[in-house]
């Protein structure tokens, strides 16, 4: 309607957005937008399971009842049941949680770290480091894993630091095939190029611009391996393998409860949960990290 | 020659001497730079025109020391500023790079690291090579933006590279390029991936950031018709070698090679009807098996005996200043001038 009188348009700077509202409460907000709110919620109840189990725990882990054997879950009682020992279900995969879920998460820093070192040293250094670092992978890779694990363990003896160790020692050549590629891939960036004509040496590249980059590599791999790991324990648990009895995790439960899976149907489906939950989880909780971590991918 | 040899306020910010850089691969030895000399002034602008392949890069990456896997620098002399960058140590060079030569390269969206912010990135040789704190080193980058044109930049200094158009993240690797107010800036092919308007604006831009700041630029390119109206000087590689060098209108308007000739004849003209556009016969030499004698005499309509065998022509120096390798013109060589670089 004025358009006579307006002036020259002019050039219409993006205006900064004003800061929203400061606090704790606001940077909460903006921390966790679009989190998967069950997984976190799962994760935060299996590691509080984990560290609280003896406060949380209504009954006694590895106390047997012969009175009360193989009970149906049951509202007052027992809750989900108790075992052919007449053990607390929920009791037990309480404690569970601590050997399950420090499993899970030390075996994938383990291997982890394992892969990540052998994938930067070979992708960096190249040349006889990277065929021979190469080669020990395809090695590894090529050993029967159970069959290594099974020796490894009956020579050390069952513990939780054996179990850690040996799944994290044996399960480091995905991370280290998958980042390798990654950290060939970024080696050629020209931002890597430049950061060489800038002056930079080898050490600060990769602290300052490989590490960065692979993280999201790392998280999704690391995440996804957080579930084999806790299944491996399981197996080696099932084994008789796994850190000694009476000590409960959810794999040693799943293998006790085999001979009465027709018969006690809650043996096996509350641990077996408890894996499935822990391994979804694990998965979705890696995806969201990795999206709020990836600038690319932060806005959508 | 050493460089003292020269009056002081006369030296050239950066000379090459016969530098030779070859590739040692299973197959055999690549002869990426074969003998190129030149020299560059504080100021002035190269601009090295080429073909891939032809050893504009390899001179480059020489002059930085950054050579890929199996390439070594096997003689020569590289001037910068009194240093010879050939023999230094790889701490003199790590110094130099970044410090003294600033680099830009053609995939501006390759060149920025996706997972940091513009503000970190142009700062970061800040803090590394002239210690500024982050603070000050921010407020640096502001400025840097400003000057390479881009807007509103106290938010871009907060941006991610994916956020900005190739234009822009071209001007923001140029910022991060000039932020320690390097000598001489070293820009492989900058304008490749950006359409023709922009490109012109980003030569002008890379024009008032030497007006602004005094610094040499070594302008790598392929389009010799992009360096026509930028350049002082012109050095035309081939084969890695550098076949003609002097200054640009001179060559532009009287080209002394018959490949800078075909080269110019094959630029389309506006207003110049033509039925198909004179293109040079052939392809490029394989550096691993160069022909014997003169690089380009497959492809060369005036190709004489002499250049057919041998070895490959050597440098007559013309008037101005003026350095070819070309037989043809070897009754024009002028012998007071020749040794002079």
């Amino acid at each position: 309607m004025a358009r006579s009188a307006s002036p020259a348009p002019e050039l219409v700077l993006p205006q900064p957005v004003p800061a929203p509202r400061t606090g704790l409460v606001a940077w909460g907000r903006s921390v966790l937008r679009g989190a998967p709110v069950f997984s976190l919620c799962f994760l935060t109840l299996a590691v509080a399971c984990a560290i609280c189990a003896p406060l949380l725990a209504p009954y006694d882990p590895i106390q047997t009842n012969r009175a009360q054997t193989l009970l149906p879950p049951a509202l007052g009682t027992h809750l989900l049941g108790t075992d052919h020992l007449g053990r607390d279900i929920l009791s037990r995969l309480i404690y569970g949680a601590r050997i399950s879920v420090t499993v899970g998460f030390l075996a994938v820093f383990v291997s982890g770290t394992v892969g990540t070192l052998i994938a930067v040293v070979s992708g960096v250094v190249r040349g006889w480091a990277d065929t021979v670092l190469m080669r020990l992978t395809d090695a590894f890779l090529a050993l029967p894993f159970l069959m290594v694990a099974v020796l490894v363990v009956s020579l050390l003896g069952p513990s939780l630091a054996n179990v850690v160790l040996v799944i994290g020692l044996l399960r480091w050549m995905t991370y280290a095939r998958t980042i390798r590629s990654e950290v060939l891939r970024l080696t050629e960036m020209d931002f890597v190029r430049l950061a060489r004509a800038a002056g930079a040496r080898r050490r600060r590249i990769i602290v300052q611009h490989i590490l960065p980059n692979i993280v999201n590599t790392l998280l999704v791999l690391g995440t996804l391996e957080v579930g084999s790991a806790v299944i491996t324990e399981a197996s080696l648990s099932f084994l008789g393998l796994g850190v000694p009895r009476p000590l409960p995790s959810w794999g040693t439960m799943l293998a006790e409860s085999q001979t009465y899976v027709f018969t006690a149907w809650w043996l096996p489906v509350f641990p077996g949960i408890a894996i499935t939950l822990l391994v979804m989880a694990s998965n979705l909780t890696g995806d969201w990290l990795r999206d709020r971590l990836d600038p690319t991918r932060r806005q959508l | 020659m050493p460089p003292d040899a020269q009056p002081a306020n006369d030296a050239p910010l950066l000379a090459v001497r016969d530098l030779r850089t070859h590739v040692f691969t299973r197959r055999g030895v690549v002869k990426a730079v074969n003998g190129v000399s030149f020299q560059l002034r504080a100021g002035e602008t190269l601009g090295l025109v080429g073909e891939s392949g032809s050893g504009k890069t390899m001179t480059c990456l020489s002059i930085l020391r950054l050579l890929p896997r199996g390439a070594r620098i096997v003689s020569g002399e590289i001037w910068l500023q009194g240093t010879n960058l050939v023999a230094a140590s790889e701490a003199t060079v790590e110094r130099v790079r970044g410090k003294q030569i600033g680099m830009v390269l053609q995939n501006a969206l390759a060149a920025l690291d996706p997972v940091f912010t513009i503000g970190t990135q142009v700062g970061e040789p800040l803090v590394m090579h002239q210690h500024m704190s982050w603070r000050a080193a921010l407020r640096r980058v502001v400025e840097l933006l400003r000057m390479v044109k881009v807007i509103a930049p106290e938010l871009r200094v907060h941006s991610y590279p994916h956020e900005l158009s190739g234009g822009m993240r071209q001007r923001v690797s140029s910022a991060a390029a000039i932020g320690c107010a390097p000598a001489l800036l070293i820009a492989d092919e900058p304008t490749t991936a950006l359409d023709v308007t922009t490109q012109r604006q980003y030569l002008d831009l890379l024009m008032e950031l030497q007006q602004a700041t005094g610094m040499a630029i070594m302008f790598v390119t392929h389009d010799i018709s992009l360096v026509g109206n930028t350049c002082d000087q012109l050095a035309v590689f081939y084969g890695g070698m550098l076949v003609e060098y002097g200054p640009r209108q001179q060559v532009l308007s009287q080209p002394s090679h018959p490949y800078t000739a075909a080269l110019l004849q094959s630029i389309p003209q506006l207003g110049e009807p033509r039925d198909r556009l004179p293109s040079i016969a052939g392809e490029p030499p394989d550096l691993g098996r160069l022909p014997p004698g003169c690089p380009f005499h497959l492809r060369c309509d005036a190709a004489l005996d002499v250049c057919r065998i041998g070895e490959p022509p050597p440098v007559f120096t013309l008037a101005q200043g003026r350095q070819v390798r070309c037989w043809l013109r070897e009754q024009d060589h002028d012998r007071s001038a020749a040794g002079s670089l």
